[in-house]
């Protein structure tokens, strides 16, 4: 291929083009329609993208009046944080965002426990999976991805009732315990992936200086590996944040609610109360969405990587 | 290879158990969890689904055998819901793959502020399946809505339009909110395949006289064909278990019209308190996608993705 191209420039009298790589192509009318074409649908794209959420984050500032206004006023006379304050910080009297307040907390907690516990258990599986031979490699790590894609509704009956079982029913720990089972398999696939494509020469280095393999795993794979851990560990948090209908089951009272959960009761109590539903949204929406921005790079590389949150 | 294999006596000295003993103890704590989590209940699923269980009479359970299974496939209310669910997750799953595709080729281009498109992106995807479905309910408001607001100050409609509560509207109202949310993650994703493509291609192919259409049609699409099935198969499996959105949306609403597989399980199971059904129907759905994706299998094999 790369011979043709120098042929044909050659023949073409256009050899020093390949010298100047940054030459400017003529503009001609072709081109600017083009490019006009394009800047639209950038436009078009930033727009849609955008839209949507800037009227959540509008209307959670907007006074109530401003938004009840026909013909509508997109650009509300009133602004005032004062539903974060009353969801956050306000008095605490207020039974809903008590609730809520609990809410945020059992949410960090639940999606922070739930990573930590995927990440250790699934880089420990992943590493035998990246680099020990054993029978049945092969269709285990299948059997894992597998149960990613059953449909939770099949397994919450009988969850619910182990869970009640067990005396876990409304706790943090019983969540924990479910998104753990979800999170895992794609810890293990995440992560094989990254020790795959560290060389086994600095295993069998740690090896000759006398760690065993889990020394080897600790030393040696996670210092090199820490790019992967990262996007795998913020993925492996975001599934569990996002996460709705265990959490509708299991969950009964502000003890284990989650966010999800409680902006799911907010509908119900609060229907017409669109400046609460939108200022819970956008509370709901804070982490994640920073966590996205912060880390883009590395999202995007867990995202390509092992395409996970289908 | 060669290095491993001079080092294997080496590493016998050093090492007390064998290889596959090591692996086993790797493997078994997310084996354990996999084990309590999913194999537990879902074989305990497939006995309640044997049953009839209804919390509205408590005590009695008779076994049934798999009548449960024989109620739901004759039953016109299942067979609905799965075709609510076909429908959303056939066009769910193209309109985010054409659209997609075309949002990945534009974020490819060499232009001013492409930066800018690439990282903002990511925020439908970034917000909470819950948050955006809340989000939607209120812009579709059919009293109070932007989207009736914006209709109506642009002439587009004139009266406001109901959008969530009427039949023939409900259901687009959760596509578009769906592939608003998902549409960038499959841009994402094609583009990460559409820069793994050799640009030189493009170029050789222009000096030999093929215009844009032309190297779409023959290099950009069988090159980017292994990603975009990858990417269909994983919206698909997504798509036809749809519950959350539809949830908060709808809740499956008005009436059955947006009463999709997982939202009418639920409904047995949690509404109307028949845990026997609702196992039934949890595994048919398993089943489902289980199909789905042996046919897909088959798809990517021949493919060779």
């Amino acid at each position: 291929m790369t011979i043709d191209r120098t042929t044909i420039s050659g023949t073409d009298g256009r050899a020093h083009a390949s010298r100047v790589p940054a030459r400017r192509k003529p503009i001609t009318p072709g081109r600017v329609a083009r490019a006009m074409f394009l800047y639209a649908g950038m436009v078009i794209a930033l727009v849609v993208v955008v839209a949507p959420f800037s009227w959540l984050v509008i209307s959670s500032v907007a006074d109530k009046a401003d938004l009840l206004t026909k013909p509508l006023e997109w650009i509300p006379a009133h602004i005032s944080f004062g539903r974060f304050v009353d969801l956050t910080v306000g008095s605490s009297a207020d039974e809903t965002a008590q609730g809520f307040r609990a809410a945020i907390m059992n949410s960090m907690l639940i999606a922070s426990a739930t990573t930590a516990v995927g990440m250790v258990v699934g880089t420990l599986a992943a590493y035998a999976f990246a680099r020990l031979r054993f029978p049945g490699r092969s269709w285990m790590i299948l059997a894992f991805m597998a149960t990613t894609m059953l449909p939770p509704i099949a397994l919450i009956l009988p969850l619910f009732q182990i869970m009640k079982a067990l005396g876990l029913t409304d706790t943090p720990l019983a969540l924990i315990i479910i998104y753990s089972s979800f999170v895992t398999p794609y810890v293990v696939w995440l992560m094989r992936g990254y020790i795959e494509t560290i060389p086994r020469e600095l295993d069998d280095a740690g090896r000759v200086d006398g760690c065993s393999r889990l020394g080897v795993l600790w030393r040696v794979i996670i210092p090199v590996a820490t790019p992967g851990l990262l996007s795998t560990a913020l993925l492996a948090f975001l599934l569990a944040w996002d996460e709705f209908l265990y959490a509708l089951v299991i969950t009964q009272s502000n003890a284990s609610k989650t966010l999800p959960v409680a902006l799911n009761d907010f509908i119900g109590r609060y229907g017409v109360d669109f400046g609460r539903l939108a200022t819970g949204g956008v509370i709901a929406a804070i982490p994640p969405v920073l966590i996205a921005f912060a880390f883009q790079r590395h999202i995007v590389a867990g995202l390509t990587a092992g395409s996970v949150k289908g | 290879m060669t290095a491993g294999t001079l080092d294997r006596p080496r590493q016998r000295r050093s090492k007390p158990w064998p290889e596959t003993w090591v692996a086993a103890a790797f493997v078994a704590p997310a084996a354990l969890v996999i084990l309590l989590v999913v194999v537990v209940p879902l074989v305990r699923a497939a006995w309640m689904s044997l049953f009839d269980i209804e919390l509205t009479s408590p005590g009695v359970e008779p076994f049934v055998g798999l009548r449960n299974y024989v109620t739901q496939l004759t039953s016109a209310d299942f067979w609905d819901s799965v075709s609510k669910a076909l429908f959303f997750t056939g066009v769910t799953t193209a309109l985010e793959l054409s659209l997609g595709l075309g949002l990945a080729m534009l974020m490819d281009q060499p232009m001013r502020f492409r930066w800018l498109l690439r990282s903002i992106v990511i925020l439908p995807w970034a917000l909470p399946t819950i948050v955006n479905a809340l989000m939607w309910r209120w812009i579709d408001n059919g009293t109070y809505g932007s989207l009736n607001a914006l209709l109506a100050q642009t002439g587009v409609i004139h009266d406001y339009v109901p959008w969530l509560s009427q039949d023939s509207t409900a259901m687009w109202m959760v596509v578009l909110a769906d592939v608003w949310k998902m549409t960038p993650f499959c841009a994402i994703l094609i583009l990460a395949g559409l820069q793994g493509i050799d640009r030189e291609l493009f170029e050789a192919a222009r000096v030999d006289g093929a215009g844009s259409r032309q190297i779409f049609r023959r290099i950009i699409v069988p090159l980017l064909t292994p990603i975009i099935l990858v990417v269909l198969v994983l919206r698909t499996m997504e798509a036809f278990k749809v519950f959350d959105i539809i949830w908060i949306m709808t809740g499956g609403g008005p009436a059955n019209a947006t009463q999709t597989v997982a939202i009418y399980a639920y409904r047995t199971a949690y509404q109307s308190y028949d845990f026997g059904q609702g196992a039934a129907l949890g595994y048919l759905i398993a089943i489902f996608i289980m199909l789905l994706a042996a046919v897909y299998l088959k798809l990517l094999r021949r493919t060779g993705a």
